[in-house]
């Protein structure tokens, strides 16, 4: 029980950054348009927020890290932009350009950073500190469990999970972004602007993959290095996993967490160390393809994603 | 589209990356006329350095076939990097365990990781056939179950003599590079692998112009269902395409781990991979157009480092100019319309 409790805030912050970028995966692609460039757009808000955490942190002190994910938010948006011009108004492969976006995110920013400090990494000297909230905490089970040594982070991503399930299934904007991503000539008829509704979307993804990246720099990792090591990618599985559900990507991002922090603590854990490294390190790919077998048969995927709108079309 | 048109689009792609590229090192203090001076003579400027971009390029060629042929057949592979570990992995231990004269030894290890990477791609090609998974994440997990098998099995069975995280060297019986072609580019990386990309260049070009496992791959590329109607077998056809896709990329890995490089390192998915994507965008998914744009990115790939010595632009630089080239690769629908304007423009004065 006692490793248990000590291993379970680790996943916690390790499924944040994830649930995040699967959330803006989520509105791309529930507007129809396939983002495959998630992983570079995560890399653009990690390099921003330490570009921005590591100038202000003298002089503003631990606000300059919420400046710092408001920067990488507004510069991953900005550089969807970049996607959904090429896939909406060029109407592009959407796949092609995703991968064009994270080649250009990997290799930009890492030049950038070097020009900038010489060795292509930029290091923070300070991070969010894990907090325990008052009485929560004091749950017996529950609390050392939820609400010990968590992240203001964690907080906002639950909170953006929260009000996204809202917009989506509640409110009108929500309605007109599903029926964009299901059949987008009939939302076109009712008087929808598909475009815009594309564009919007694609700048929220990029502003949460932003937030994603930069929520790995402030909690756990401290160091950007030009590289998110394949979580836009696991986010993207983890969307298809969780089907294009708000509180689906929720239940699969954190188990993906709950996998990862198993695989990585396993040598200090004696009930893990008997078992072969590779086969902890596997295990969540593996998890991952077993359950795209499962789900991709009866797929609730949107409709339209991946196609670019022709109005012509019925 | 025709081919005056792809090879249009793909030269207007590659001028506005350059051009991005200059405004890039413009705007972070640099002298871009110095910066591509450097970039291209590092590339080009004696027959060593014409050697090692050949050398980059020949596991680019193969990289870029392999992710061109799966397009083909209307699958967009991303597993070329997982291939080519599998494959490299194969050639090492092979090449490692046992002892055979150089052409036989040469022979095995290049059957096995073409194996080797054809095996691993018909996993995410069984997949899709079978069950409608979608290739793009299946192939990128089975990228990173290749990371970690590598990282693994290479320390626990051929761990190096003074590092944990690379392979033992090669011995010379089992590397590609032979004396005759080191020493006429002057002890370069070139190495035997240059001859099996052109080798390979010209037999999927064959395969896919001229067989009718050709025609029926790219039938399944332009219209899956139609291709069904017509009696083609999809299934068969999908995970065909993956496997020789997945075999022209184990046979990447050999030439790079045991041709370009002398053992295998752990911890590392090869760029190539990735790059062979791009490779393919450039070349229109032609097999010789592949070839022409690999030996491109190869000049920018050997000449970055020369240039980052002489000035001071980080060679990051080169995958930049790459990335944008693949950027205005995928959104050459302008280019095309300009192309086509042009065209209506001449031919009404004409």
């Amino acid at each position: 029980m006692e490793t248990i409790f000590s291993v379970f805030p680790y996943a916690i912050a390790y499924t944040m950054p994830l649930l995040a970028a699967a959330l803006g995966g989520l509105y791309c692609e529930r507007s129809g348009v396939v983002n495959i460039g998630l992983e570079g757009l995560m890399v653009v808000g990690s390099f921003t927020s330490a570009m921005v955490i590591s100038g202000l942190q003298a002089s503003m002190g631990p606000s300059a890290l919420w400046v710092g994910l408001a920067a990488a938010m507004v510069i991953g948006a900005a550089f969807s932009l970049l996607h959904a011009v090429a896939s909406i108004n060029l109407k592009a492969n959407q796949v092609i350009s995703g991968t064009a976006i994270n080649m250009i995110a990997g290799a930009l920013t890492v030049f950038l950073a070097r020009n900038i400090t010489g060795s292509g990494n930029v290091r923070i000297t300070m991070g969010f500190i894990q907090r325990d909230i008052p009485l929560l905490s004091d749950i017996p089970v529950l609390g050392p469990l939820f609400f010990s040594k968590t992240y203001a982070t964690t907080w906002l991503v639950l909170a953006l999970v929260a009000i996204s399930w809202v917009v989506i299934y509640k409110t009108p904007f929500g309605l007109r972004l599903r029926a964009c991503g299901e059949h987008p000539q009939t939302a076109d008829a009712a008087g929808i602007s598909v475009y815009r509704m594309r564009y919007i979307a694609v700048m929220i993804s990029g502003a949460l993959a932003g937030l994603a990246g930069a929520v790995i720099l402030v909690t756990y990792s401290s160091e950007f290095n030009g590289s998110v090591s394949g979580l836009g990618f696991l986010a993207l599985a983890a969307l298809i996993f969780g089907q294009w559900k708000p509180a689906g990507i929720l239940g699969s991002t954190f188990f993906f967490g709950i996998a990862a922090t198993v695989a990585n603590v396993s040598q200090v854990i004696p009930a893990f160390s008997r078992i072969p490294g590779l086969l902890l390190k596997a295990f969540p790919y593996v998890v991952t393809l077993a359950a795209l077998v499962l789900f991709s048969k009866s797929s609730q995927a949107p409709r339209a994603a991946g196609e670019p709108f022709d109005q012509g079309k019925r | 589209m025709n081919r005056t048109r792809s090879l249009f689009t793909a030269l207007a792609a590659v001028l506005l990356g350059l051009v991005a590229g200059a405004i890039f090192m413009a705007l972070t203090g640099a002298d871009p006329f110095k910066g591509y001076s450097f970039l291209f003579r590092g590339g080009l400027m004696n027959l060593e350095r014409i050697g090692n971009t050949l050398a980059s390029a020949t596991t680019l060629v193969l990289t870029g076939l392999s992710v061109a042929f799966a397009f083909r057949t209307g699958l967009f592979s991303i597993g070329a990097a997982g291939q080519m570990l599998i494959g490299g992995l194969v050639a090492t231990a092979l090449g490692l365990s046992l002892e055979l004269s150089k052409p036989l030894m040469l022979f095995v290890m290049l059957l096995g990781a073409a194996l080797g990477g054809a095996l691993w791609a018909s996993i995410p090609g069984y997949l899709k056939a079978k069950f409608n998974v979608h290739e793009v994440v299946s192939t990128i997990m089975m990228n990173w179950l290749a990371y970690w098998v590598v990282y693994y099995s290479i320390p626990a069975y051929f761990k190096g003599t003074f590092l944990e995280t690379e392979s033992r060297r090669i011995p010379e019986y089992a590397s590609l590079r032979v004396d005759w072609l080191s020493d006429l580019f002057k002890g370069s990386y070139i190495n035997l692998g240059l001859i099996l990309a052109i080798g390979a260049t010209a037999i999927i070009a064959l395969i896919l112009n001229r067989t009718t496992l050709g025609y029926e791959l790219k039938a399944v590329g332009f219209n899956r269902h139609a291709a069904e109607y017509a009696g083609i077998d999809v299934s068969r056809n999908i995970i065909m395409a993956l496997g020789i896709s997945g075999a022209l990329a184990g046979l990447a890995g050999a030439t790079f781990y045991a041709g370009y490089s002398v053992n295998m390192q752990i911890g590392v998915l090869p760029a190539a991979g990735l790059d062979g994507i791009a490779v393919a965008l450039l070349g229109a998914n032609s097999p010789w157009g592949v070839f022409a744009s690999a030996v491109f990115f190869g000049i920018l790939h050997s000449g970055k480092g020369f240039m980052n010595a002489m000035t001071d632009i980080p060679p990051e630089i080169g995958d930049t100019i790459i990335a944008t080239i693949i950027y205005f690769a995928a959104t050459s629908v302008l280019f095309v319309r300009f192309y086509d304007f042009l065209r209506r423009k001449f031919k009404k004065e004409a």
